[in-house]
């Protein structure tokens, strides 16, 4: 019944629906799962690469699922990679023509709008297929602090505490839900209400806005440990000093680092796969940073 | 004739203009307002030559208000300022110029602190304390120098503000009609009097 409205995108079928947006969410589903959680002085984005091979030349390629959009916005992609690639770059030019206009950093709505006004133009004129990529928006402006962004191919985004795009969303969104606190902070769990305010009676919050990422993500992995092989990692920050916004997107090092200390690393008697782990290469990545200091 | 000055103080600007409007020797007004209030916490007066004063002033308010509405932020003044001198910079290498000089007066919220900038019609842009523009500015400019302290209250701001008026009102070979006079501040634009007892 579908066959004959679905080859174009710019009609509907009798029943009212778009099955060219509703193809391209199934796309989607079948991707890499990317994780965000918003925390009181940060944003945090948690990926899982599809991508892994021992051939892979990590040290010089750019990421696969999380990329930086300009200095105030990191984002996390699901779905078709060379269509991500695409809205990337089409985001990062929008920032810069925002910030040529009005000397400004975009502010991170404005972003999303921006791509979602192209996202939506496909599923209307031209008879183009749509974009087969969700984006999860990580950012700060001055008007409304830190934000976190969902977008679909429709066109459509809302903005959201925590959520998650790709494989297993379903369950990383329930187990999300379960774990959130309000006022967690990226390093820190959300402080304990006092006696008789909402939240009082629940459990008390146990893990960071990154812990809990990076939780999340190891029970909706295919895989039973998690590496930096696998995953990748982001924040967004504001610098103590500047007070500027401060993305970072995290290196192997780094991740490997991350995992030992929430022990959902692989055990540290096994080989790791590129050696990156050793105790010296640990110590010597990042030049000494400490990762919860921003 | 044409005579605007603006000053910044601890948590305000205040910006004034001159209310004659004139034709060759025929003064045709003398209570015009030679501002726009762009947005909430942002005015702007212009001088220049008439018609494109007009134009240019209403253009950059209706896209500025246009911003506020599709984004529901209004944009800094900084902001403002930047996209104003973009205008006027592209403007300049096209087959009529604006000729139009402007004083951006406003206030940040975000990091609640006055803000101004002074913009000529080639595009220059300047952030400044106190600032001036038309036959005003040879006379005010060194008694702002003189007199201007950072961090002024505003009653402090008005008597430097009719210190200048004074200057221009006695060595400007033109009456200039009256003053027109806003304050922006944490609250918004508002109108208000240079001296008591006047229009």
């Amino acid at each position: 019944m579908a066959r004959r409205y679905d080859s174009r995108t710019t009609i509907f079928s009798p029943e009212g629906r778009l099955y060219q947006i509703e193809y391209a969410m199934e796309a989607i589903s079948h991707a890499g799962t990317v994780i965000g959680i918003l925390a009181k002085d940060g944003v945090v984005l948690a990926a899982e690469k599809r991508v892994t091979s021992k051939l892979l030349d990590r040290a010089e390629a750019s990421g696969e699922k999380i990329f930086t959009l300009n200095s105030n916005v990191v984002a996390g992609v699901a779905g078709i990679t060379a269509d991500a690639n695409s809205l990337v770059n089409y985001a990062r030019m929008a920032a810069q023509r925002h910030l040529f206009s009005f000397d400004e950093d975009i502010p991170v709505e404005q972003l999303a709008q921006k791509l979602c006004d192209l996202k939506q133009g496909y599923t209307q004129y031209g008879g183009l297929r749509p974009f087969g990529v969700s984006l999860l928006y990580a950012g700060h402006d001055p008007h409304h602090g830190f934000q976190l962004y969902h977008s679909d191919p429709s066109g459509n985004y809302s903005g959201w505490k925590a959520t998650c795009i790709g494989a297993n969303n379903g369950t990383a969104q329930s187990l999300l839900k379960q774990d959130y606190k309000d006022g967690m902070g990226l390093w820190e769990p959300a402080p304990k209400p006092a006696e008789g305010e909402p939240g009082a009676e629940g459990e008390p919050s146990k893990y960071g806005a990154v812990e809990l990422a990076a939780r999340v993500l190891s029970k909706t992995l295919d895989a039973t440990t998690l590496d930096s092989e696998k995953v990748e990692f982001a924040i967004i920050t504001l610098d103590r000093k500047t007070d500027l916004p401060k993305p970072r997107i995290f290196k192997p090092e780094e991740i490997d680092r991350l995992l030992a200390k929430y022990e959902l690393g692989k055990p540290s008697d096994e080989t790791p796969g590129t050696g990156t782990a050793t105790p010296a290469a640990v110590a010597a990545g990042s030049q000494g940073e400490r990762m919860d200091v921003s | 004739m044409e005579s605007s000055f603006a000053i910044t103080g601890k948590d305000y600007t205040l910006i004034v203009s001159d209310t004659s409007a004139a034709h060759s020797i025929v003064r045709m007004k003398d209570d015009e307002d030679k501002m726009r209030v762009l947005s909430p916490h942002l005015v702007m007066a212009y001088n220049g030559e008439p018609g494109d004063t007009v134009q240019f002033a209403e253009y950059v308010q209706r896209n500025l208000r246009l911003y506020g509405i599709r984004n529901n932020v209004e944009l800094r003044p900084a902001a403002a300022a930047a996209w104003t001198r973009r205008e006027l910079a592209d403007s300049l290498r096209s087959r009529s110029p604006y000729q139009v000089n402007l004083l951006l007066a406003g206030f940040d919220v975000p990091s609640s602190r006055p803000a101004l900038y002074w913009i000529d019609y080639l595009g220059t842009l300047a952030s400044v304390p106190y600032a001036a523009h038309g036959y005003a500015s040879f006379f005010v400019t060194s008694t702002l120098d003189r007199y201007h302290t950072p961090g002024a209250s505003l009653e402090e701001g008005l008597e430097l503000a009719r210190r200048c008026a004074d200057e221009v009102e006695k060595r400007l070979i033109v009456s200039g009609g009256g003053w027109k006079v806003r304050v922006v501040d944490r609250e918004g634009a508002r109108e208000i009097k240079l001296r008591e007892g006047q229009a």
